[in-house]
């Protein structure tokens, strides 16, 4: 009752007043720095997001350079990278550095967090219609968490050794022994401590995500009404729940090992010509510990790109997805399969070959619901309306990756196979297509096309389309060779490979790859110019900018603190009535009732709802009268 | 304005609060599986791995105080449903005296290790795992410890009793889980002897 009677003294003194500026103060720091708004730790993610992702990307450049030019000195190599560099030329214990740091920030930072923190903090609330997160502080610190595990990773750089330089996997026993190699030793211990601080994050996030799904959803709200890219991020958020812990488990026994001299993961070892004082230990349980989250990690990085792939490849071909419930049953099945196959990453590990035919079995079986997404997709777009925004352009290009990097998961999948192709070029063309550039171009097509909802303005679609089209040729020119490097056995994360006789004619095929990755770099300046020039100069956008369905399009365009300036929205129908035939326009907003659509709508539509089917059917009755009067 | 008195609402809807706590403890739940999973993984490579030590007799007497702890958190938690404040007081003073006398038995049983000669580096790494299981634990103990003071705290102040129950609720439900997880570490390890 108080609510009702606060809110009309208020309506009548100051009806289109939507600044609450004087009612909680927002000072700079509580709205840009240590806000509570799910919006702004949205953009906070996303740009930290995209400035990890521009390190990885260089770092990346780097070691291409090293690739494609063995024998050459560079001299600025050294002006910029100083002692990692000398004489010009790459270091090698550095270059093992560059891949390691390369593949935690781009996995971890940019795609886990990047990602999921961006658009799942974005979206939950706006397409459920809640106010925000369930618990606003939780995810303020699972941002300021993620922020000082960049800062952490980032300083390993600038240790004495270098960073840790054993993989992003970390296996034991080479991170587990500080004096092994330079990239063991402090820059390893800070690489643990940023990941456990990372996870903490995770968790908080994904904690967060869960709970506002189940509870804080509309009125007309329910679990089948949800668009498919809430469906993709709770999914996502329950693996993270699930998995992270896992590896967290993982990397205390590891930390023990190295610095308290236990010996989970050490067996007998002796390190340039000193026997160390280890017995007994079992590097393999770390490589059990780590895939338990690493499989599923893979999948936290590419649903939540395939539900914002899904949402903008229906809107875009103004379409109905095609297959919703096989869509989020397929994603069900992706989840709970994701378990059960991480003895996949250890085919070689000298398992027991029955064992490696039930992990090759589940990891086949995850085929299928991939297939189905991927047909889904494929339909959704037949004969739609298609609107190539870039947006869209970027949500096809991940279908494009995740079919030909899916094919030759296939391939690795085989424990036979696998054992000639583990640890070569090929693995890395596989996961750089299926999970790297596709979930990158999730990534993409979600900032397109949610730009408007983040800042209120346009991206220039012309340098989109530059973007999109630079970026697509440019990976597929740098992964698919990798495919046949890998088919001649050439080695992953070697410092000089073709200095090996039989390897040496590579070297022209990684000059062009080299070559395409600068292209492909230099297209995302493209990219981030669009991105913060748009940010302040942009066109300004309407409140739904691309006529769509959701409930994150009803709220106004300046983005008010709790989202809805009056009460939150009703639900009354499923995302995705779009080009319904009988509609006045092609598209229908959730929050419209059957009973405004009485031309458009189907028997269907009064599945669980008798009353109104017997109205429909009463107005059916009215339409034909009418009809046999004329 | 209607959205600012929503959005107090929403921030005093306790619910998903109490739900996330839920969730949380799933997280928790998978940490201690991987750590047992690991044991049984490294147990299973070898003879030579085998846990065969006995493990000291005080484990029974802490694992006897945290279920007795429990069992004042639930008495706790009854008397602030009726409102009794002084008894849920006393009874969270109980709890939180038996909490740390756990914590101090499980110090004492590492010393019993280490009488044992059974150090927390050694070549058997079954025997690290009993010390490394048993400090996560402690680490929750401390984190379940800290809740429990912050309810007391808060309950000698003028909270509402919404809040108070609310408090109670979710210091309870961290208690009551991490007993449980102790006795289900104990009991793996117990069978886990050789």
């Amino acid at each position: 009752m108080s609510t009702l009677a606060v809110h009309d003294h208020h309506d009548g003194v100051e009806h289109h007043d939507h600044d609450h500026g004087h009612h909680h103060k927002e000072t700079f720091i509580s709205k840009y720095i240590f806000s509570m708004d799910h919006k702004m730790i949205a953009k906070q993610f996303l740009i930290t997001g995209i400035i990890m992702a521009v390190i990885a990307m260089i770092l990346s450049i780097l070691f291409r350079i090293q690739l494609a030019y063995p024998d050459k000195a560079f001299p600025f190599l050294e002006t910029i990278l100083g002692r990692f560099a000398p004489g010009g030329r790459l270091d090698a214990n550095f270059y093992l550095s560059l891949v390691t740091i390369h593949g935690t920030i781009m996995v971890f930072f940019v795609l886990t967090a990047g990602l999921s923190g961006t658009f799942s903090n974005l979206l939950i609330p706006f397409q459920l219609g809640a106010r925000d997160m369930a618990s606003p502080f939780m995810n303020m610190l699972s941002y300021w968490m993620f922020f000082t595990a960049s800062v952490i990773m980032l300083a390993s750089f600038f240790v004495q050794k270098g960073p840790a330089g054993g993989g992003w996997t970390i296996y034991p026993p080479l991170s587990a022994l500080p004096k092994a190699m330079p990239g063991s030793a402090e820059g390893m211990t800070l690489w643990l401590i940023s990941m456990v601080l990372f996870v903490a994050s995770q968790l908080m996030g994904g904690i967060n995500y869960v709970s506002t799904v189940l509870n804080m959803r509309t009125k007309g709200m329910d679990l089948w009404k949800m668009p498919l890219t809430i469906w993709a991020f709770f999914l996502t958020a329950i693996l993270g729940i699930l998995a992270f812990p896992v590896l967290v488990a993982g990397v205390v026994l590891l930390v023990f090992d190295r610095s308290f001299g236990t010996s989970f993961y050490l067996s007998e070892i002796v390190v340039q010509g000193q026997v160390m004082n280890y017995e007994g230990g079992s590097p393999i349980l770390f490589q059990h510990l780590f895939w338990f989250l690493g499989h599923p990690e893979v999948y936290i990085v590419i649903m939540p790109a395939m539900g914002i792939a899904s949402e903008v490849m229906s809107v875009n071909s103004r379409k109905p997805i095609f297959g919703y419930h096989a869509m989020v049953y397929s994603l069900i099945g992706i989840t709970v399969l994701s378990f059960i196959v991480w003895g996949h990453h250890m085919f070689v590990t000298g398992m027991n070959p029955f064992l490696g035919g039930v992990f090759m079995i589940t990891t086949l079986i995850i085929a299928v619901p991939s297939a189905v997404k991927t047909f889904n997709w494929l339909a959704t777009l037949w004969r739609g309306n298609i609107r190539f925004t870039p947006g869209m352009l970027f949500a096809i290009g991940l279908v494009s990756f995740f079919i030909s990097g899916g094919i030759t998961g296939i391939f690795l999948g085989n424990a036979a196979l696998d054992i000639n192709l583990h640890d070569t070029y090929f693995v890395v063309a596989h996961f750089h297509l299926v999970m790297g550039s596709a979930a990158i171009f999730g990534m993409l097509a979600g900032v397109y096309h949610w730009f408007p909802k983040m800042f209120g303005r346009m991206m220039d679609e012309k340098l989109g389309y530059l973007h999109f089209w630079l970026t697509f040729i440019g990976a597929y020119l740098v992964f698919f060779p990798m495919h046949f490097m890998g088919l001649d056995g050439v080695p992953r994360r070697y410092y000089a490979f073709t200095e090996i006789e039989s390897l040496k004619q590579w070297l022209s095929v990684n000059t062009f790859i080299t070559w395409a990755a600068i292209m492909s770099a230099l297209a995302q300046v493209a990219f981030l110019f669009n991105f913060f020039y748009s940010i302040f100069f942009g066109k300004k956008a309407t409140q739904n900018p691309w006529n769509s369905t959701t409930l994150e399009w009803t709220t106004p365009v300046e983005r008010i603190h709790g989202n809805w300036p009056g009460e939150i929205p009703t639900v009354y129908r499923w995302p995705y009535d779009y080009s319904k035939p009988g509609a006045e326009e092609d598209f229908i907003p959730q929050t419209t009732p059957y009973s405004q659509t009485m031309t458009s709508n189907l028997p269907h539509d009064f599945e669980d709802n008798p009353t109104g089917l017997t109205q429909y059917n009463e107005w059916l009755k009215t339409q034909k009268v009418q009809e046999e009067v004329k | 304005m209607m959205a600012q008195i929503q959005q107090e609402k929403d921030r005093l809807n306790l619910a998903p609060k109490k739900f996330n706590m839920w969730i949380f403890l799933f997280t928790s739940f998978m940490f201690f599986m991987a750590l047992t999973s690991g044991f049984i993984v490294y147990v299973g490579g070898s003879k030579t791995h085998e846990l065969t030590i006995k493990l000291p007799q005080i484990f029974m007497y802490s694992t006897g105080a945290i279920i007795l702890s429990s069992l004042t958190m639930f008495l706790a938690s009854r008397e602030a449903k009726h409102l009794q404040f002084a008894k849920q007081r006393l009874f969270l003073w109980l709890t939180i005296f038996l909490g740390i006398a756990f914590f101090v038995l499980q110090v004492f049983a590492w010393k019993a290790l280490i009488d044992m000669h059974q150090h927390l580096v050694n070549p058997n790494a079954s025997i690290s795992f009993v010390y490394v299981i048993s400090g996560a634990h402690l680490l929750h103990i401390l984190a379940g410890l800290l809740l429990i003071i912050n309810t007391l705290v808060k309950s000698y102040k003028n909270t509402p009793q919404v809040l108070n129950l609310y408090n109670m609720e979710m210091s309870s439900i961290f208690w009551h889980f991490i007993d449980i997880i102790w006795i289900y570490l104990y009991v793996f390890l117990l069978l886990n002897q050789r």
